[in-house]
């Protein structure tokens, strides 16, 4: 079994999101990174559950993304996981890196490709999609739970107001979210470890971005908050009713 | 050149945020100067024609019976073909659970640029530029699209349709696919309205104590016609399901009110519900976090509080 999991850097979540260069860049000083949380918690630690059932098990990570990514990629194998492939490259287009990992993915010849169900930085949902897509196989999106009888994997994702299960025969491109697995932490042995797993840097394939960010925009701050006394809460009923007109 | 809609469906039944991207799409058809088409796959049972109203005109009805549940790779091959046969220009989707396995699929086939997560009409005024969320809910950006062919994923409950009248001639479309994606098991609650799709949001956190307190919650939700939601603390240590569980790793609403009696607002909870029109916080602590997010706030007790709000909006209801 061929495990390929996406790692994705974005910024920590109670960083401060401000804006340079006229509002077209990101202001990336003091800001720490960390792996997407979509892709670490539930793609990478469901892909080392799977490992640690069945040993025979290789899992390979893969970024896209500059040399400043290599920090979060080591982390990622401080983890788990065999070998990473940082494609070197900087974009913000889907297209663009879902083309790029989608070139990894076949030259591996994965049997399941995992990523998180979205970044927190771009909020996309796109790239497990677009890959799918462009390896022509099937896709289940927003996974909560997912496990391998041989070459068939049941899978549940999240409906509106539920779930349902589904199956599926590999290989499969597979997004996941919460329900997964349960978060883990790094050990030493990891930590240590991760220093001397290999990590291949490879070049971007020619690919043409379909989109790019022309600006971006804080949205306004919120007029105030309107105190309503304890003593008084149906006062808030009535502000909901008459003022909002909401209920 | 037209603009086509996906309308997407639940066991036969047109989804509400389905409504709100065929206004959209009508919308996006007038501002370009073109006339609006959908398509819907699977067995439907509401009435089709009179969705015209929204401003469609035509609506390609894929009613093979193997497309009653959706499946990605099968959804994005009959939704990519009916866009060329039908020369679209502009796709629209929902950024629902569907929209999101479709849309990128549909993108990457028709090598079509995807913004997914709109929150507006696209600016025609200088290319083709669409507003969408970024940063989890803290931020927009603006996405120009580069292609000749636009696809556009709107995030829900961001968009009022406007209803117009007229009525939109229903055509039968024959498909041909092997959906590979098999739904065993379906698990729904019903008699709920479901977090993702409700406009009324009352969601309650640690400062509930116990989930034998959850009864004030579901009582202020049915009678608002609301869904409840809950915390991540409250998800993790299982006094409410995880489905309810708003915030960065859980889900991310934008009701039109949203009401959090007992949570505290860290960032991460923030993430999943800033987007919400009208936030009230109820929290016997000052200077919790949450109340510099929110529209009205009550600094109380919930178990004194809340009560007493029940009882006024029954009142309110005639209930």
């Amino acid at each position: 079994m061929k495990i390929l999991v996406c790692i994705s850097k974005t910024p920590d979540t109670t960083a401060k999101i401000a804006f340079t260069d006229n509002n077209t860049k990101f202001a990336q000083d003091g800001v720490q990174w960390i792996i997407n949380p979509y892709d670490e918690w539930y793609s990478l630690v469901r892909a080392i559950e799977l490992k640690e059932k069945d040993a025979a098990t290789v899992i390979h990570l893969v970024t896209v993304g500059a040399a400043d990514s290599d920090p979060i990629i080591r982390k990622a194998l401080a983890l788990g996981g065999d070998e990473a492939i940082r494609v070197n490259a900087d974009s913000h287009d889907s297209f663009y890196i879902a083309s790029q990992i989608a070139e990894v993915a076949k030259q591996g010849a994965y049997d399941i490709v995992f990523m998180g169900k979205e970044t927190i930085d771009y909020n996309g949902s796109s790239i497990g999609g677009m890959v799918a897509e462009l390896l022509d196989r099937p896709y289940v999106s927003l996974a909560t739970k997912f496990d391998l009888n041989g070459t068939v994997a049941t899978i549940n994702r999240e409906i509106e107001g539920g779930e349902e299960t589904c199956e599926v025969s590999l290989p499969v491109v597979v997004s996941t979210q919460k329900g997964m697995a349960e978060p883990r932490i790094p050990n030493m042995k990891g930590i240590m470890g991760a220093r001397t797993k290999p990590l291949k840097v490879q070049e971007p394939i020619a690919v043409d971005a379909l989109t790019q960010i022309a600006s971006f925009e804080l949205p306004p701050a919120k007029a105030g908050v309107k105190m309503i006394s304890a003593d008084t809460p149906e006062e808030l009923v009535r502000l909901l009713h008459e003022e909002a007109k909401l209920i | 050149m037209s603009v086509l809609i996906f309308i997407d469906q639940s066991e036969g039944h047109i989804k509400k945020s389905s409504y709100e991207v065929l206004g959209y799409g009508a919308a996006v058809a007038k501002q370009i100067g073109t006339s609006a088409e959908a398509i819907v796959l699977g067995a439907v049972g509401d009435d089709l024609a009179s969705l015209g109203k929204y401003g469609v005109t035509k609506i390609h009805h894929a009613d093979a019976a193997n497309l009653n549940s959706m499946d990605a790779q099968a959804y994005a091959k009959v939704i990519a073909e009916a866009a060329t046969a039908t020369g679209a220009t502009v796709l629209v989707f929902s950024n629902n659970v569907n929209g999101k396995a479709i849309a990128p699929r549909v993108s990457a086939r028709l090598k079509a640029g995807l913004v997914a997560g709109a929150v507006a009409l696209p600016d025609t005024s200088n290319g083709f530029v669409v507003k969408k969320g970024v940063f989890s809910g803290k931020a927009f950006a603006h996405i120009s699209v580069n292609t000749a062919i636009k696809v556009i994923a709107l995030n829900p409950n961001s968009y009022q349709p406007a209803v117009t009248g007229g009525t939109a001639e229903v055509v039968k479309l024959a498909t041909s696919v092997q959906p590979l994606v098999k739904v065993t098991a379906t698990n729904k609650i019903t008699g709920q309205v479901p977090l993702s799709e409700a406009e009324l949001v009352v969601s309650g956190g640690r400062g509930l104590k116990g989930p034998e307190n959850w009864g004030m919650i579901e009582d202020l939700a049915k009678l608002l016609g609301a869904a409840t939601a809950c915390s991540r603390p409250v998800a993790d240590a299982h006094w409410r399901p995880h489905h309810e569980h708003v915030g960065q790793t859980g889900g991310s609403i934008a009701p039109n009110l949203y009401i959090a009696v007992g949570i505290s607002g860290a960032i991460q909870h923030l993430a999943g519900v800033n987007r919400s029109k009208v936030i009230v916080v109820i929290n016997k602590d000052p200077e919790a976090p949450f109340f510099k997010a929110a529209d009205y706030g009550i600094v109380g007790d919930a178990f004194e509080v809340l009560p007493k709000i029940n009882e006024a909006v029954r009142k309110l209801k005639g209930a």
